[in-house]
């Protein structure tokens, strides 16, 4: 098991030795973000701005206005919150090639609490015009998706998380832009992830399978821009759709699988698993998983709880 | 920055920015809305640089070894747009357009719709972290051409200016220019306080030494009265000198006045923006306009309108 950052790293350095326009910007977090890899191989080609992250983003953008293609390393959260009027207007509004690595995405950032995580990138992110959300599954998606990322023109938000998860993808996985990944099939209850999320949402399948449950799992790794027809199509005969995300239930792919299927007339309902418009807290991974309800076996039980409690639309 | 011929005469230079300074008073009245103390204030500045300093060639606007330009303080567009209409990057008719709908002149420069404009801007703040990037760029791909970026002086109070300034001097950056349009105002700020402020209001940096900030973060500082187009061209030539000799970022403080050319935008932070009447257009008109020389600018226009 690998974590994303380090295939991000990694990564990069290996498109590199070919693609002369790979840079990396970075915040001061290198040994975090694992930029560092990047550096020591390419030292010409790292620009280290220290802590200034809207400087960031105008450097990166500047850097594209010469033909480069330049990656941000920085937690992601600073990215989205600290530095966004800059990524608004120089980024977004310009389509200018910028790579936002956003990484230690959502509760599970070593600890740091709720200062670090980032639980609204989605909901924000998405919101941009011109701008590509994508939020990979494992190690071997971030893999493909930092490879796209590197070929794409234009600005793209990448969500990556600090800890390893377990694989759900198979090696030879090939990310398609907009496309759904149906990991799973099952019955009419759909649960549908994103990001690392979506290899835990995986694990409480197998639980709620033991408890008799099947349910089929959807993984959406393009938060934007999502290909509709096949969201619906891996939702085809579905009678109840769950959302799970480490993130707001507001805003998120909460928002955008409700907004999806209300729009193609689809009245299926939604419950929406997820950070319950609040700030969580420090704490140890599984802690944090446990209480916020996004660890495999809270997944299950409180899937079986909506299916037990009924549609909350109609007890509304 | 390149080779470049002899300055043109001071004669010509003034008439262009009464020019300019007629477009934008005129051009804003016409589309009803607009920023007029920022562009006039910079007008000399922005003719001294693209008669003259900048290498570029309005027919290539997207010539890569072309001087960068920068209006970070994105709400004077309407000037650096007269100035880019004269220069021939597009006609001077398309002035009209500016702020309509469907226009290449949106209210803020947009890089993506504008001839000769390299880089958008509006939320303030932003152009000169924009400038190190490019000068960053420059140098790792060894393009020899020099990058500058116009701020206001109200704008220098966003933190984000201020990480740049840190940044150029750690990347020794002797291909950046930052001019600070220091017009003594901002849209508001606050009341005047006696023996502190030039105008109607607080002086921006009246409370503080702004060359000596600059100084202090390592750049080149080079103090002048920013509507003198001697001292104007003497900074540039202190510019090419200390880029030559690699001494790092430099940084005109251009000692200017808000709505600077007419008499009744001067010196107030009321006409940051505004619409003149039609009795205020004429005496900007008769101020500005009134030439020895029709038939030079005359000439002027028709360069303008070719492209
Ligand atoms: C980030 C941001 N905040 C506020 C504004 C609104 N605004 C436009 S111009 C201006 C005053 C600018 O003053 P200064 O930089 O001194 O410009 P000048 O005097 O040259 O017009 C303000 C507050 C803006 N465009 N961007
Ligand atoms: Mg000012």
């Amino acid at each position: 098991m690998k974590a994303q950052r380090d295939v991000w790293g990694e990564t990069l350095v290996e498109v590199a030795r070919t693609d002369e326009t790979v840079m990396v910007v970075d915040g001061d977090l290198a040994n975090s973000t694992k930029a560092d890899l990047f550096a020591a191989a390419y030292p010409d080609r790292f620009v280290e701005v220290g802590i200034a992250e809207q400087n960031m983003v105008g450097i990166a953008f500047g850097l594209s206005t010469l033909g480069y293609r330049p990656w941000l390393s920085t937690f992601g959260v600073f990215l989205t919150h600290r530095a966004l009027d800059p990524i608004r207007m120089l980024v977004s509004q310009t389509g200018a090639p910028v790579r936002l690595a956003g990484a230690y995405s959502g509760l599970l950032n070593g600890s740091s609490g709720k200062t670090h995580q980032d639980i609204e990138d989605l909901a924000i992110m998405r919101a941009m015009p011109n701008l590509t959300v994508i939020a990979p599954a494992d190690e071997v998606e971030a893999a493909a998706v930092v490879r796209w990322a590197c070929e794409h023109d234009g600005p793209v938000y990448v969500r990556l998380a600090r800890d390893a998860v377990a694989p759900v993808l198979p090696e030879d996985y090939e990310f398609e832009l907009g496309r759904v990944v149906q990991l799973r099939p099952g019955g009419p209850i759909a649960l549908v992830s994103t990001g690392v999320q979506s290899s835990r949402v995986m694990q409480a399948a197998a639980l709620l399978e033991a408890d008799g449950v099947d349910v089929r799992v959807v993984h959406v790794p393009t938060i934007k821009p999502l290909d509709e027809c096949s969201l619906l199509d891996a939702l085809e005969g579905c009678s109840q759709v769950i959302t799970v995300e480490e993130h707001s239930v507001i805003g998120g792919l909460g928002g955008l699988v409700a907004e999806t299927l209300t729009t193609h007339g689809l009245a299926l309902p939604v419950t929406r698993l997820g950070l319950a418009d609040s700030w969580s807290e420090s704490g140890p991974n599984g802690f944090l998983l446990e209480k916020y309800g996004l660890s495999p076996e809270q997944v299950a039980v409180r899937v079986v709880a909506s299916l037990l409690v009924g549609l909350p639309t109609r007890a509304g | 920055m390149t080779e470049r011929s002899e300055r043109p005469p001071l004669g010509e230079l003034e008439r262009l920015a009464r020019l300019v300074r007629w477009h934008v008073l005129n051009t804003v009245a016409q589309s009803k809305a607009g920023h007029i103390g920022g562009p006039l204030s910079m007008t000399d500045l922005l003719v001294a640089l693209y008669f003259s300093e900048l290498s570029i060639d309005p027919a290539r606007p997207d010539d890569p070894d072309r001087d960068r330009f920068v209006l970070s303080k994105g709400h004077s567009a309407i000037g650096l747009y007269s100035v880019l209409a004269l220069r021939g990057y597009f006609p001077v008719d398309e002035l009209s357009s500016f702020d309509h709908g469907d226009s290449r002149l949106q209210g803020h420069p947009d890089m993506r719709l504008t001839p000769g404009v390299d880089v958008s801007s509006g939320s303030l703040g932003q152009g000169l972290s924009a400038g190190v990037g490019i000068a960053l760029g420059a140098r790792a791909r060894q393009q020899p051409f020099h990058t500058w970026v116009v701020l206001g002086d109200g704008e220098l109070q966003e933190g984000m200016v201020w990480e740049a300034v840190n940044s150029a001097k750690r990347f020794g950056l002797s291909n950046l220019t930052a001019i600070v349009d220091l017009n003594g105002l901002q849209q508001y700020g606050w009341a005047a306080e006696a023996g502190r402020d030039r105008f109607d209001r607080s002086e921006p940096w009246g409370h503080a030494d702004l060359p000596m900030i600059f100084r202090g973060h390592g750049w080149n500082v080079i103090e002048i009265d920013g509507h003198s187009f001697e001292e104007i061209f003497g900074a540039f030539d202190r510019v090419r000198e200390a880029a030559s000799a690699g001494l790092g970022p430099s940084v005109i403080v251009a000692r200017t006045e808000k709505g600077h050319g007419i008499s009744f935008t001067r010196g107030t932070y009321k006409w940051h923006n505004g619409v003149a009447d039609d009795a205020q257009l004429a005496l900007a008109r008769a101020e500005l306009l009134t030439e020895p020389e029709p038939v030079a600018e005359a000439a002027l226009l028709t360069e303008g309108d070719r492209s």
